[in-house]
């Protein structure tokens, strides 16, 4: 593996797989992992086991995603398992998920801390129902990134004339969404071809194979360089003799890059003040940028508590009680006109109202459907809500940390939608 | 000397602010919280990680280890130095203890281990102490159950984990809200990898037992697995006790932690070792061996 003590200074790429069972989905990340050498021989093992007692007849690697009981016994993916590895170049982590409609939510989940999308198409069958939705969601979750694999091209004789009729359909699917960074790549993850070995059957593809591809894909994972957002988690204040005075905010840095020196306001108050120091652990940094974990100090004390937000004095969010986003419903209870639920924006918590359903999104066709609007678990709506105070957020397109919520049910404490302000 | 802040690679650095912000989430959103400390080389990165996150303040929560009893001695000496060092309140509480009230039956036979009665010591202390939040240094590349957990994971009034029915978390929004009675495991370090964990010590220089680097112990082979010998511990008549060169992988109850022959006697070496190995860490737990779902099991009864 080339790691010698100390390693190269690896990046981290987090992607996130959706897929039904038969699409080979399974079968890819198995060739990944196996390919890699990332399976250990206890874990291989565990499956041979496994398999044995469930009557598989084939090595079956979707056993080392699945693993809850239920998951092994019923042979399916309920929930998102994550799955790490790394080669010399950069480590992963693999968000897998369910691909089916009924499991939606998970594919949100899995998708809300992705950097890229890894999307399966059958060779035989093209692009599908599930394929818009797969790539609906990547589109709606703001994954910049998004890798088309087409599938089991061993079953259409290698053919680059399938794959070429399959990537124009693509196009055609990528130009009504908001997905800037596409790529295509046909391969056969039952045999390994252009996964993380170059095809031999398939000479006239000349870009990268899979793994080549995500370990060097350039992902900005800093979506927002420009805007100054520092979400307030916590106080510190010491009250030792040595730091007597010390009051620091506690947060990681949503947006832009911070400084000291810089005049910042603090919402909601609207006070203005100058960084002080940003630390972190006795080391005082003279920048720092979004990711980052750190304390900030200011020049005057000024009452900020958890929930209150340092922006840029001449970049202000926006500040409103009405508040219009795109939600994907959690909950076996439909959601109401009327409902009443905690909302959480970042370390921020209010009241809020459901005031309007504008539509209910079919994620098969993309249409809009304007007459049934009952927002069952699962469904991906356009809503309005009224909040008990005024927040201050992005839209999600310009910042996906400050323009994003849950809503939590209060009497059962359950996190019942995600929202995506526009 | 090294320098202690830097941290050269990017995936650490960002693994590190991810469990920084959790712990912080922590502090923010609970009332009692302990984190669980074990003297692994897992729970004592956390203690580092709860430094960085508050500093210069003090950790904000109370060290809380669940002894079986059936320790390497040279970890709880390192646990009561580290808890002093760094000025932390520490709670100590006994499976003994709870053997002794009748709370939970010692395993009987040669495989006996007090491991799974930790989870009763754990959920009575839960109980009594009121504790709202524990800490814990689990991973999701430990063990398949694990890959399903929640960084904030919810545990009904009985200390249960209800794997089918847990909250979605989205990006960094995580919810603690729970009613009384209830309480959370949190793992800010649920992302991390064991490669993760030890190329995190080495770039923060952060001090470790002695055991985790090659020294001579006696030992001897179960299964294919190599335990540490102890005067309590039943041999069956196959097995034989002798001395070598060795080094804990994981460092738990004595009883099922499996040891590794290394020579491995510096990090670098270590982290070399690990990199080559194709066995994961806790193919030398004898708790996992036990069935297939023994960890989702003992993790639904209340475990780390």
């Amino acid at each position: 593996m080339g790691i010698n003590g100390k390693s190269t200074n690896k990046s981290l790429l987090r992607f996130t797989t959706a897929g039904s069972v038969d699409d080979g989905k399974s079968t890819l990340i198995g060739r990944l992992l196996y390919d890699s050498k990332s399976i250990f021989e206890d874990q291989m093992e565990h499956i041979v086991q496994s398999g044995k007692r469930l009557g598989r007849e084939e090595l079956d690697l979707s056993l080392l995603t699945d693993g809850l009981r239920a998951e092994r016994e019923q042979g399916i993916t309920i929930d998102v398992a994550y799955r790490y590895f790394a080669t010399p170049a950069r480590k992963f982590i693999i968000a897998d998920t369910p691909g089916h409609i009924q499991y939606t939510r998970n594919m949100v989940t899995g998708a809300s801390t992705a950097d890229l999308a890894v999307i399966l198409i059958d060779a035989r069958k093209g692009v599908l129902e599930q394929t818009i939705r797969h790539s609906y969601i990547a589109s709606l979750l703001d994954i910049r990134h998004t890798i088309f694999c087409i599938n089991k091209m061993d079953m259409v004789d290698w053919s680059e004339k399938v794959f070429t009729k399959i990537k124009e359909e693509l196009g055609l699917l990528i130009n009504k969404l908001n997905i800037s960074d596409a790529h295509f790549i046909p391969l056969s993850a039952k045999y390994g071809d252009n996964v993380v070995d170059r095809s031999e059957n398939m000479k006239w593809y000349n870009g990268k194979t899979f793994l080549g591809l995500i370990e060097t894909i350039e992902i900005r994972k800093n979506k927002n360089p420009e805007n100054q957002r520092f979400p307030v988690q916590t106080i510190i204040r010491p009250h030792t003799t040595e730091f007597h005075d010390y009051r620091g905010y506690a947060g990681r840095i949503a947006g832009g890059v911070f400084r000291p020196g810089d005049e910042i306001t603090v919402l909601p108050s609207l006070r203005k003040s100058k960084i002080k120091s940003i630390d972190v652990l006795g080391k005082t940094l003279s920048e720092s940028i979004a990711g980052d974990s750190v304390a900030i100090s200011l020049e005057d004390e000024i009452d900020i508590s958890r929930g209150d937000m340092l922006v840029a004095s001449n970049d202000i969010p926006v500040i409103s009680q009405d508040i219009k986003l795109m939600i994907c419903w959690f909950n076996e209870r439909p959601m109401k006109v009327g409902g009443k639920y905690l909302i959480r924006l970042n370390s921020n918590e209010s009241g809020g109202i459901i005031k309007n359903i504008s539509y209910r999104m079919n994620i098969n066709t993309l249409e809009h459907d304007f007459e049934n609007t009952t927002v069952n678990m699962n469904d991906i709506a356009e809503i309005t809500i009224k909040t008990s105070k005024p927040l201050f957020f992005d839209s999600y397109k310009k910042n996906n940390i400050t323009g994003s919520m849950i809503f939590v049910d209060e009497g059962t404490n359950e996190t019942v939608a995600a929202g995506m302000i526009l | 000397m090294k320098n202690q802040i830097n941290i050269s690679d990017e995936h650490l650095k960002e693994l590190e602010d991810e469990a920084i912000f959790v712990m912080r989430e922590v502090a923010a959103q609970f009332e009692k919280k302990v984190l669980l400390f074990s003297g692994g080389k897992d729970s004592i990165v956390l203690v580092h990680l709860a430094r960085k996150a508050f500093w210069p303040a003090r950790i904000p929560f109370t060290l809380m280890h669940i002894d079986t009893g059936h320790n390497f001695e040279e970890t709880l000496k390192f646990r009561d130095d580290l808890a002093k060092e760094f000025g932390a309140e520490l709670i100590v509480k006994y499976v003994q203890d709870s053997i002794d009230k009748g709370r939970v039956v010692e395993e009987l036979g040669v495989n006996a281990s007090r491991n799974k009665a930790q989870s009763v010591t754990l959920l009575d202390a839960v109980e009594e102490l009121q504790i709202d939040v524990a800490i814990g240094g689990g991973r999701r590349d430990e063990e398949k159950a694990r890959a399903k957990e929640r960084f904030f994971s919810h545990r009904n009034e009985f200390g249960q984990w209800d794997p089918k029915n847990q909250r979605p978390e989205l990006w960094n929004i995580f919810n603690g809200r729970k009613h009384s009675g209830e309480h959370f495991r949190v793992f800010p370090i649920s992302n991390w990898t064991e490669l993760d964990v030890w190329q995190y010590i080495l770039n923060e220089n952060i001090k470790l037992p002695e055991l985790y680097y090659t020294h001579k112990r006696k030992i001897f082979n179960r299964n294919g697995v190599y335990l540490a010998w102890a005067p309590f511990m039943q041999l069956k008549p196959n097995e034989e006790v002798f001395e070598t060169d060795v080094r804990c992988r994981t460092i738990g109850d004595i009883t099922c932690t499996g040891v590794t022959l290394s020579k491995a006697d510096s990090l670098e070496e270590i982290i070399a070792e690990i990199a080559a190995t194709r066995v994961t860490e806790r193919g030398g737990r004898y708790d996992d061996k036990r069935s297939e779902a023994a960890m989702e099991d003992r993790k639904k009864e209340g475990y780390f």
